[in-house]
């Protein structure tokens, strides 16, 4: 339960939503990461940390260097929280759609 | 794929916002809102009483599949500009969410396209939270971040 707060905890920060953003389309090291923030690099290596802690980023080890790179299943656990809601009203704005679709074919005829 | 229903809910604010995109002019998208026969339909409520008008009040009954009244919800309009805004309070009976206050926008976005930016202010955090289901504290900011895009890709 703890892990799971952090989790949220390590998303509500900007700089950790943007480096998340950043490695999702590929894995970075932490120098090239830190190179798109004014932080300084200390600042970038705590919220690296963090970030990996929590699962949403994980290492790899390739010769001398750590790339990171996202977690892509616990992405989805953060994700999928907010998502019954989301789906709820995007089920109700669908019916809406479609009712007022069908009722607009009507009037046309 | 881009979601065409979106919901922002920032860490730690007692309000939310939820966005549509609709194939549809924004007098059909209005017209949904205002006359109880499209409420009925979409809503899949039973609308006892609605008075599209300033000041005017409802009441939505909503029955669960045995056929007992599940909830009733209403409230107040508090403002209304056809084919633009909507303000209303909204309450569910039996339900610990508290009164919620609702900012309706509707907009044009082409002939036949609309979108609806729904705003909710709830009375507290702990309400918005509540109803988010959230099994913590700790809200999550799904906001103008380009993190939802990037998990619908994932999944």
């Amino acid at each position: 339960m703890n892990l799971r707060r952090d989790v949220f905890q390590a998303i509500a920060d900007p700089t950790r939503r943007a480096i998340l953003v950043l490695v999702a389309s590929q894995s970075l090291t932490a120098g090239a990461i830190a190179a798109n923030f004014d932080t300084a690099r200390p600042t970038v290596s705590k919220h690296l940390q963090i970030l990996t802690e929590c699962e949403l980023l994980q290492q790899e080890q390739t010769g001398r260097e750590v790339h990171y790179h996202i977690n892509a299943k616990k992405m989805k656990e953060v994700a999928d929280f907010i998502e019954p809601f989301r789906q709820m009203w995007d089920d109700r704005f669908n019916k809406l759609e479609g009712v007022m679709k069908a009722y607009q074919t009507k009037n046309k005829k | 794929m881009e979601l065409k229903t979106k919901v922002h809910a920032e860490d730690g604010q007692h309000d939310l916002l939820i966005t549509r995109e609709f194939d549809l002019p924004v007098g059909l998208l209005f017209k949904a809102y205002v006359e109880p026969e499209f409420v009925e339909q979409w809503m899949g409520t039973k609308v006892l009483k609605l008075e599209s008008k300033k000041h005017g009040s409802y009441a939505f009954e909503t029955r669960n599949p045995q056929g007992q009244v599940a909830f009733v919800a209403s409230g107040v309009i508090h403002d209304i500009i056809p084919n633009q805004k909507i303000v209303r309070t909204f309450e569910m009976s039996g339900a610990p969410f508290g009164v919620q206050l609702e900012v309706y926008e509707f907009e044009a976005t082409g002939e036949n396209t609309s979108k609806l930016n729904m705003h909710v202010i709830y009375e507290s955090i702990a309400q918005r939270d509540q109803l988010l289901q959230l099994p913590f504290k700790q809200g999550l900011n799904m906001a103008h971040n380009r993190l939802e895009e990037i998990i619908s890709k994932i999944k």
